[in-house]
């Protein structure tokens, strides 16, 4: 018999959270805080959206998204979790780049980035603090016209070699390019360089198990195994969601579901204005991603080589090599013991950027052995960093944007969300349908771990002013 | 609500928000940031904590008003002069 996963719910809640990425989950926290009735729905059955992992024989865990995020998460999580959740989070020193124009190590914060700058790329000092803080100036209100490659091009003229330091690390975390706003980079890079590059002890199943827990503390009903399948609208409003075939009410809906499958599944094209579905079908999603998981047998080690490595055999930075099926630009994150205090174990996971058409259309057959030939190449690129790598593992895995898109139901395994433009869009539903928002990775500098976090607490505070509003005038 | 009564209910929020700052020595007529580490989701957190204690809606338009302590108190008197 099925388990029906939304027994007892109640027969209508303040605000229903389609999804239980890092956005949702937040933005449910601050709304149950606040003291609204909230219902978390979730479909697979681990909460997190892409802050997840998963588990193998042999005693191995895998993270999916656990590869480093800016300082601002210390402050994201003491003030909108809770002061545990903030403790946990360390540093990462070591930050190694390496590739045919430069092999080096950094903390990758504002001073060793300065170091770096000066006595490897031999740029002056002024030039570098007039690069930071003109980074640091930057809103996302203001004029977007420049792209990224216009403003290294104003700082450092014809130096690829700088362009690949500090271009590289920032589209493995986001997938942006040189043509993005200036401004989606100057504001996450910024963020990054503050103080260098941070994560979770404990790994991503401890996090995700705390905020579980003071989801539930604050009221939250979670169920997950509970696909969404419509969002429901009666008279231009918000009237709930179906999930599982049933109808819940509720007064607000905050979708944490992939932007375009909101509009265009979810609430359907015919409850917009024509307007606004031609400024949603200008939005691009971001590019997906591979990953290859290399579990180390109990007992075998590695020794330390960084916490992060961004390697690559291509001459220079090159947008387009970094996404192709055989690209040879790679972030390794490396999990030691220390990673889960109390584990005697180590694992690898390599990341690529990735497209999804290189992937959607192959054959079963053809499919398998491109996974295949992922997981060789990335174990030879490793052999470099980890002599004997294949006599240390015993757990291989690849996942491919298809398994992207299987896990996060993001259209096209869409990894990082949607470019700039998707931002505006996000904002504009509620203008579109009152009481309908979404929270999620858009625009870029809304993505990742942190701004995803914040983008939930921004939701968070306009469902709040709109259901306040709601019974100033009921 | 007096004005002396609003002001010290602003710097009740604002250090609540931003425990590790010292708020001491703030001056009431420099914008907050100018002296003080907060940032934009800080600014969003007051706007949030006014409307939570208070029922207090400042909508976006006004959120410049809000720059100093003394312009934040000049523009709350009026909303809160009768709680």
């Amino acid at each position: 018999m099925n388990r029906d996963w939304l027994k007892d719910t109640k027969s209508e809640y303040d605000v229903i959270v389609i999804g239980s990425g890092l956005a949702g989950l937040t933005c449910a926290n601050m709304l149950a805080r606040g003291g609204h009735s909230i219902l978390l729905l979730e479909h697979h059955y681990n909460l997190g959206g892409l802050a997840t992992w998963f588990k193998r024989k042999g005693g191995h865990i895998f993270d999916i998204s656990l590869h480093g995020f800016p300082v601002g998460m210390i402050k994201t999580c003491r003030k909108y979790w809770t002061p545990e959740i903030a403790d946990s989070i360390v540093q990462l020193k070591g930050i190694r780049l390496d590739n045919p124009q430069f092999s080096l190590t950094t903390t990758y914060d504002s001073d060793d980035f300065k170091r770096v700058m000066q006595e490897h790329f031999k740029i002056p000092r002024e030039t570098i603090d007039n690069f930071v803080s003109a980074l640091r100036g930057m809103n996302f209100y203001d004029d977007q016209t420049m792209t990224t490659r216009e403003l290294f091009e104003n700082f450092f003229p014809g130096r690829h070699d700088i362009v690949r330091m500090i271009m590289e690390p920032i589209t493995y975390a986001n997938g942006s390019t040189l043509d993005d706003p200036a401004i989606t980079y100057g504001i996450v890079f910024s963020n990054f360089l503050n103080k260098g590059v941070y994560t979770f002890q404990g790994g991503t199943d401890k996090i995700i198990g705390m905020m579980r827990a003071e989801l539930i503390k604050n009221g939250v009903d979670i169920r997950t195994k509970c696909l969404v399948e419509k969002i429901g609208i009666e008279d231009k409003k918000i009237a709930g969601v179906v999930a599982n075939g049933k109808m819940i009410k509720g007064k607000a809906v905050v979708s944490n579901g992939n932007l375009l499958s909101t509009i265009h599944k979810l609430v359907g094209d015919e409850n917009f204005s024509e307007s606004f579905i031609e400024e949603a079908k200008k939005v691009r999603l971001n590019n997906s991603s591979c990953q290859v998981y290399m579990g180390i047998k109990k007992g075998e080690k590695i020794d330390y080589i960084g916490d992060l490595l961004f390697t690559s055999e291509t001459e220079k930075f090159d947008s387009e090599e970094l996404r192709s099926k055989n690209t040879t630009s790679r972030t390794f994150s490396i999990y030691y013991p220390q990673t889960r205090p109390g584990s005697d174990m180590f694992s690898v996971v390599a990341s690529t950027n990735a497209n999804y058409e290189d992937w959607a259309n192959l054959s079963e057959k053809e499919y398998r052995a491109a996974k295949e030939n992922l997981v060789q190449r990335t174990l030879n690129a490793l052999e470099k960093y980890v002599p004997k790598i294949r006599d240390k593992v015993d757990h291989l895995e690849a996942a491919t944007p298809k398994t992207f898109q299987r896990y996060t139901l993001h259209l096209s395994g869409a990894s990082f969300g949607t470019k700039f433009e998707g931002l505006k869009v996000s904002m504009g539903l509620p203008k579109e349908i009152p009481g309908l928002f979404h929270t999620g990775s858009v625009g870029i500098i809304m993505s990742g771990w942190l701004g995803a976090a914040n983008y939930g607490v921004i939701v968070a505070h306009d469902v709040d002013k709109f259901l306040s509003a709601g019974v100033r005038n009921a | 609500m007096t004005k002396e009564e609003i002001k010290s209910v602003l710097m009740e929020i604002v250090a609540q928000i931003i425990p590790d700052e010292d708020l001491t020595n703030l001056k009431g007529d420099i914008p907050i940031r100018e002296q003080v580490e907060l940032d934009s989701m800080d600014f969003l957190d007051i706007i949030m904590e006014l409307r939570k204690r208070y029922g207090i809606e400042v909508p976006e338009d006004d959120y410049m008003q809000l720059a100093t302590i003394d312009s934040s108190v000049a523009y709350l008197e009026p909303r809160m002069r009768d709680l």
